[in-house]
Order: structure tokens, then sequence, then C-alpha cells
């Protein structure tokens, strides 16, 4: 039989993130709501509680703990604040690819002060003309000597104005075919690299979205992640797995936090006399969502027991994104339902998961580019 | 360096405390499906130990006796600093009350040997009764100290301690070896981390039954147990709403009336 049970290990890391999220972030989500900042608490509680090392190998100074334990604490902070699992997701989307790609050196350079939150990370693909075909990125490279430089401007990027290693993607200008492309890491401070504007997001205000721009920024050489013309491949593994991966840890966590707010409010608000709990109308979405929120969890976490096996899963993140990122839109819609007008209030929790939700969508991909990456998937094997 | 134990009870958690139930029967408590965790002020106990350890060096050991899901505690223990762990578990410990708790928990502490301090926090959630640690301490023949609320001085075998009293606080001196029961104004317990659960992965739990313990069958547990519990009521207590109309004045005058018929005024 398929074991489906977490280890008691893997309870207590649950713990660990239910404590952490209740005690050092519920205390600032009214804040990052107000200010649309990231907090500053947070971020060094992120750190101290070792929140970015969960990945990085125990050698560069990580935990060593893999993809399913990276998801539970996604998840458990998600129930308290998606804006701060956005965050940390991308932080790990920007580690990941040093991890599977880096050179010796550059993972002793870089992952150690990134495990410590010292270092904070990102990875930019997205532009103006969209993220869901890097082929046709704008941002370009060319080379000069030992180095190479970069022009062009990326956008969406979450944790723009934060991140200290960038990892970017960008097309070689010297090459006419659309997928010769490379990442380079761009460190925060590299003449002709800044943060410009700073997007104000209809939800998961308390993490920091923007764009970078790249004047004539020079990089050495040695600041080359993978082989040069390989970097599709790059971005790719790392969004595929752990970008998805982190998306569907923000989805279930709002769904949790979704679902635990209604049936709070449905056992307490009293209409006709009795809790409004006790309405089949009711009922009927309370378990639907139930419903959804165990079908998104072993999803999730099928996906990353099969990336901890060291297995491709792409496929199975992508399936497992589309559907806990749409359930929980969902659930967010109902809630705000159950809650009636109270949940277009400020002051209840569901209205911030409603503008939460809308985030979830387009974030590592849309639903509908999920789907497509499943249609062709499925239809690989009838491909003539 | 201070060979220090650290009590901890696995009691089912106080923030799910309203679905515990008395069973009329067996006058005990029906836990159904709560979850167990740490008792909240074993937390404390167990951050005064780690902090010991920091500051003078300490090797701790985290006991507690409990079914074999109590091993979470102990584990917890281990993850947040504790050296090493035991769980006494046999079906012969089941229905102790205070006192074979405290005899089972002090043959296990002598038995690891030559306690130099003890401490436990000072009440369970789920019994509260507050003994364990007095108790504990007449077993090992020790002085106790309850409602320790500041270590004030610890450095040598003569400690002075802050602790409760009703309406006030004694300033008591010490020499050790000897139990303390905390309360939670000792100190705020630190949060568990993932790293703390990964090195607990290297350290060793010992789990003990009646045999491995070498104790009567007759001093644990239920037949262990002096106490009779001859009655147990649930409490009942309801919410009630009620929305006041009229002016201000009015509703104001109503609001004063409920206050000072309900005894708040």
């Amino acid at each position: 039989m398929i074991d489906f049970t977490f280890t008691e290990e893997q309870e207590m890391f649950r713990q660990a993130a239910r404590e952490f999220a209740e005690g050092v972030v519920a205390p600032k989500v009214a804040e990052m709501e107000e200010t649309a900042q990231v907090n500053d608490t947070v971020l060094k509680g992120l750190g101290e509680a070792q929140m970015m090392a969960l990945t990085i190998p125990e050698e560069y100074g990580g935990l060593g703990l893999g993809y399913t334990t990276r998801l539970i604490a996604l998840e458990e902070i998600g129930r308290i604040s998606v804006a701060t699992t956005m965050m940390l997701q991308v932080f790990a989307l920007g580690i990941e690819p040093i991890i599977l790609f880096g050179t010796e050196e550059q993972k002793k350079k870089y992952l150690p002060a990134l495990a410590t939150g010292e270092r904070l990370a990102s990875v930019a693909v997205t532009e103006p003309s969209g993220g869901s075909d890097p082929a046709s990125l704008r941002t370009s490279y060319s080379r000069d000597g030992d180095d190479y430089v970069l022009n062009g401007r990326k956008c969406f990027i979450t944790n723009s104005h934060i991140a200290d290693t960038i990892t970017v993607l960008a097309k070689d200008a010297e090459s006419d075919d659309p997928r010769a492309l490379s990442t380079f890491i761009v460190e925060k401070g590299m003449a002709g690299f800044r943060p410009t504007h700073e997007e104000h997001k209809v939800g998961m205000r308390g993490c920091n979205t923007g764009e970078l721009t790249f004047e004539d920024c020079r990089i050495p050489k040695e600041n080359l992640l993978g082989q040069e013309g390989k970097g599709m491949r790059v971005a790719m593994t790392a969004i595929g797995m752990v970008g998805r991966g982190g998306m569907v840890g923000c989805a279930l966590g709002l769904h949790t936090a979704c679902l635990e707010a209604s049936l709070k409010f449905a056992s307490e608000r009293i209409l006709y006399g009795k809790p409004i709990s006790n309405l089949q109308m009711i009922q009927d979405k309370l378990a639907e969502m139930k419903i959804d929120l165990e079908a998104a969890r072993l999803l999730g976490y099928r996906a990353t027991a099969m990336q901890d096996q060291g297995q491709q899963a792409a496929n199975e993140f992508a399936v497992a994104k589309y559907f806990s990122t749409t359930v929980a839109q969902k659930a967010a819609r109902m809630a705000v339902d159950i809650h009636g007008g109270y949940g277009c209030m400020e002051e209840f929790a569901v209205s911030r998961y409603y503008r939460d939700a809308a985030v979830l969508g387009p974030s590592a991909g849309t639903s509908d580019i999920m789907k497509v990456i499943v249609a062709r998937w499925i239809l690989k094997p009838y491909k003539k | 360096m201070l060979n220090t134990f650290v009590c901890v009870k696995a009691v089912p958690d106080p923030q799910e405390a309203d679905r515990i139930r008395i069973d009329p029967v067996t006058k005990t408590l029906t836990r159904a499906d709560i979850p167990l965790v740490m008792n909240p002020l074993d937390k404390n106990a167990v951050e005064a130990a780690l902090q010991i350890k920091e500051q003078q060096g300490a090797r701790v050991t985290a006991v507690s006796m409990g079914p074999p899901a109590a091993m979470k505690v102990v584990r917890e223990a281990l993850a947040l600093g504790a050296d090493q762990g035991l769980l006494l578990t046999d079906r012969a410990f089941a229905g102790a009350d205070a006192y074979a708790t405290a005899y089972t928990l002090a043959r296990a502490i002598e038995k690891i040997g030559s306690p130099d301090l003890v401490l436990c926090g000072m009440a369970s959630s789920d019994g509260s009764t507050e003994w364990v640690g007095p108790m504990l301490a007449t077993f090992l023949g020790l002085p106790v100290v309850t409602m320790v609320e500041e270590i004030v001085e610890s450095r040598g075998e003569q400690w002075q301690l802050k602790a409760g009293v009703e309406n006030g606080y004694r300033l008591v001196q010490v020499r050790l070896p000897a139990v303390l029961t905390v309360t939670r104004d000792l100190n705020m317990p630190r949060a568990l981390g993932f790293s703390g659960i990964v090195k607990a992965r290297k350290k060793e739990i010992h789990t003990w039954g009646i045999e491995e313990l070498g104790v009567s069958e007759d001093a644990v547990g239920l037949k262990g147990s002096p106490t009779i519990v001859s009655r147990m009521t649930t409490r009942e207590r309801k919410r009630r709403v009620e929305f006041v109309g009229g002016t201000q004045e009015e509703k104001a005058e109503r609001l004063i009336q409920e206050l000072v018929r309900a005894g708040v005024l």
C-alpha cells in the first residue's frame, strides 16, 4: 500500500513552521497589508528560523531537508500570510539554479550566505512582453573580453528590491536563434543594474514585486550559470519544479486559512436562531472546500515526493499547480460568500484571502499555461 | 557540568480543551482525537534547563511518563536542545495519579543517577494538581522550591531563587541538588527550529517499561495511586447574545442593569 502518512519528524517540522508562522509572522500581517512593504522582522525571522536553508545541501550550510519539508513549511506559513510564503518560495526559486547548475566555486560563494538569509535571492525571467514565452525575450547579453554585458528590463519580479543575488535569463544578442539563452548570477551593486519601479499588487501586499533594469551591466564570466546557450533549461528546471511547487504551497496555505475561517464563522454566526453551519447551503460550500483541499494536498505532496526521490516531476507539478491554485481561488470566493457582508470588510481576513487568491493564478505560469503543459505531456505519445 | 533532568508531560492540546469530555463511569478524561502536545509550563522548564546548559554547562535529560505517543514530547525536548531522552511507558504505568507519577519519575531519575537539578513545570494543563514536583523531591530526598519565577543567582551550589506566593514572592536560597517547579514568568521558551529537529536525529532516546525500571507493579500506575476520584462534573458555560434597542440613554441604562444582574458591576 502507498504510505500517505507524514513521518513523526515531518510532523515536527510542521509544528515548528506553524509556531514560527503564528509567533513571528501573524503579528506583522496587518502592518504588511497597511504598508505594502516587506517586514524586516519577518525577513530576519525567516533567516533565523533557517527557512531559506531548507533545500540547500548541508555541505553548503543548508539543512538538506528536501522538497516535501519545504512544502510543509510553505503551507504552514501560507496559512498565516501568503505574501510571506510567496517571498520565501521565490528565495528558493533564486537559490535552486545555483544548487542544480552552479559550479563548485559558485556554490561555495553564494549558498552559505543564502542559507542564513544574510543574502536574499530571486530569479528574473518575465519581461514586459510576458513570461510564458521565454523564447521571445528581449533582455540580451553580448561578450566583451572576459565579461558579458547585459541590457534589458525584467518585470513582475518577486523580491526585486530586496534580493542580493538574482538569476537572470537573457538571450544572445549576436545570435538569430531565439533559443540561444543563458543565465547569469547578477549581484546587487553591480554597475548598470538597478531595481526600478515597484508594483502595487491587489493581493500578497507584504511581498515585494517590481522591475529590474540592466544598462550595460558588466558581468564577469564566472557569473555565467550553467552552460552558455543552455539558459532555458536552467530557468525552466527551477521554475518547473521549485516555482510551481512553491505556488502549491501558497495555494494550500491560503485554502486552509479560507476553510478554517469559514468553519469558525459558520459555527458562530447565528441565523434563524441557529449557527449558519446548520444550513445545507453552507455545509455544501464547506464540504466542497475540504474535498478540494484534500485533493490539492495529495497532488502537491505526490509531486514533492517524486522530486525528493530524484524523479522528474515538472508535469506533476503543473497538474498540482493548476489544481491547487484554481481550487484555492474558489475557496477564497466561497469563504467571502459564507461571511456575507462581513466578507467584504477589511477587518475580516477572508477579504485579504480573496485579494491574495487573485495573485496565485499568474505566478510561475498561468493556469492556462499549466493546461498547455499538461496537454503537451499527455499528447506526446501520440505525436507523429 | 550540572546533571540536569527536566520532566515533560504530553497533554491534550490546551487550544482544543473544549473538546475534552469526562467519562461518567471511569471518571477519567476522554481525550478523543485531541493531539498531544508538550505541557506549556514544561516548555518553561526545558527552556530553563537549556539556559543553564548554555551559561554554565549541563547535561540535560528529558524524562516523560506516558503512552507511546508521548515520545513526541521527548523528541521535541531533544529538538529544542536537550541531550538525551527517556520515555517511561508501560501498560502498568497507566492510570497513575500524581503520587504514582512522581514515584515512577523519581525511580527513573535515581536509576540514571546523581541529579544536580530536576526541573518541572509548576502544573500540567490537564491535571493541574501542582503535586508532582514536590512529591518527586520527596521521593528523591531533595529540597524543592515551587513556583520559581526567576533564577537570581545560579553560581556554585547555593542558588538564589525568586518564587511566587499568593500576593507576593519569596526570595529563597537552596543548596543543590534540588527540585524546582517553574512558572511561565521564568522565561520565554525558545521556538522549535528546523536545525534542532535535524540534530535530534542523532540523540539517544531510551524507552523503559516496568522491567527496565525494576519497580513493583503495585507501586506504579492505577495500583500505586492512592487518589480516588469520587465525582467529576462538567461546568456548563453558555453564551448569550442580546441586542439592546432604544435611545443611547436607554441602552446604557439597560446595559448597566444587565451587568449588575450578571454580577460584573
